[in-house]
């Protein structure tokens, strides 16, 4: 029906990056990566001495280009801007926390999984299984 | 049954014509609300399915990650650590990039993306004087990796707008089941009601019009039965010379007086 949000169909979206420097290294290696003429990137490199602000800024900059399908954040940077991520809930770009070499996969922070938790409460989603 | 309405109803004019309308828009109504809650029933079946994939997906992601950054560690080892530093500066235009269509489930569009590479991957890895194959496995367990990424982020996008769909799905169906259909059945009753009301109106003014007709009728009689009556006292009175009293009494023929003789 009208009214709610148009989703593209969009023959070409990149895929960005917001993650410790390893994680991005590989991306890039894999080709991910993308610097336009005015040398804007689609990735950030956070490190020790990234500030929150810095995070938050960029998370919104990707999220509002619309040439960016995907947004694949670290999930310890997650957890640092947990508020703006969990306020989030526009279907493109899609929000995807990926676990890094230090912060293996915890299912319990994930905003998706913890959404569908208060859902399905008698299902334990990111336990085991029935 | 449906949830109990406010007593509302509609405001209309009490004929029976608006009544068939009415109940026409009560069964559009109530074939809607069915068709509704089978609408919502599949998609909450495709929504959970996807909720399944998505766990089984999320923890594959987990192992290929660590795969990928052990093979990235694998190449830091072998080609030394500065090739952080080549591969920042070699970033050009991205050649992974993803395609997003849209998919039509049970009615609704879900956003599905699909990763695909443009033109050449380049190479141009230059500076990096050792380790070439170490860097090109790394690159290939990453490039799996993106691919893993590109299927989790379609299927979070479509959980999404499934969700979405369902909620406004529901809302409707409530909303037919507590608002819509009470209503209308309320507005029903009132003109049911209000026309029986005419009806027996009616068949009152009936009824009484047909009481003072009766009576009237009966005082024509009586008037007549005794216009018929004066007219023979009349006659008689004319025939026999009598005074009108005495040919009424005759008439009325209750007492017999002597005196008199035929």
């Amino acid at each position: 029906m009208a009214g709610r949000a148009q989703i593209a169909t969009k023959s070409s979206a990149l895929i960005s990056m917001i993650a410790d420097e390893d994680t991005i290294v590989g991306m890039l290696l894999a080709g991910v990566g993308n610097v336009d003429i005015r040398r804007k990137t689609n990735y950030l490199i956070v490190d020790s001495k990234t500030t929150v602000k810095q995070i938050e800024d960029a998370f919104k900059e990707f999220t509002t280009r619309d040439d960016i399908a995907v947004v694949l954040i670290s999930q310890y940077v997650a957890n640092m801007i947990r508020l703006l991520v969990d306020s989030y809930n526009k279907p493109i770009p899609a929000i995807l926390e990926i676990p890094s070499k230090d912060h293996p996969y915890d299912p319990a922070h994930d905003s998706i999984l913890s959404r569908v938790k208060n859902l399905f409460s008698a299902e334990s989603v990111a336990g085991g299984r029935r | 049954m449906s949830g109990q309405g406010q007593g509302q109803r509609l405001t209309v004019v009490p004929t029976v014509t608006v009544l068939g309308v009415i109940k026409a828009r009560l069964v559009g109504a109530t074939r809607g609300h069915a068709l509704l809650k089978k609408k919502s029933d599949a998609l909450t079946v495709q929504f959970r399915a996807i909720l399944k994939k998505i766990v089984a997906t999320k923890e594959s992601m987990g192992t290929i990650m660590k795969s990928s950054s052990f093979a990235l560690t694998e190449a830091k080892y072998v080609a030394g650590d500065n090739i952080k530093y080549i591969v920042l500066e070699n970033v050009k235009t991205a050649s992974l990039k993803v395609r997003s269509r849209t998919e039509n489930v049970a009615g609704v569009k879900l956003p599905k993306f699909e990763h695909f590479s443009e033109a050449e991957t380049k190479n141009d890895l230059t500076g990096l004087a050792r380790g070439g194959q170490q860097v090109q496995g790394c690159k290939a367990a990453y490039v799996k990796a993106i691919e893993v990424l590109v299927e989790l982020a379609s299927l979070q996008t479509s959980f999404l707008t499934l969700d979405e769909a369902i909620k406004t799905t529901n809302r409707r169906v409530n909303a037919l089941e507590s608002v819509v259909k009470p209503r209308l059945e309320n507005t029903i009753s009132y003109i049911k009601g209000e026309l029986d009301e005419l009806e027996r109106e009616d068949f009152f003014r009936l009824k009484k019009i047909q009481a003072f007709k009766k009576r009237e009728i009966e005082k024509q009689m009586n008037n007549s039965k005794q216009f018929a009556e004066d007219q023979a006292a009349e006659n008689l009175s004319l025939e026999r010379g009598i005074s009108m009293n005495a040919a009424h009494n005759m008439l009325s023929a209750t007492q017999k007086d002597e005196d008199i003789i035929f």
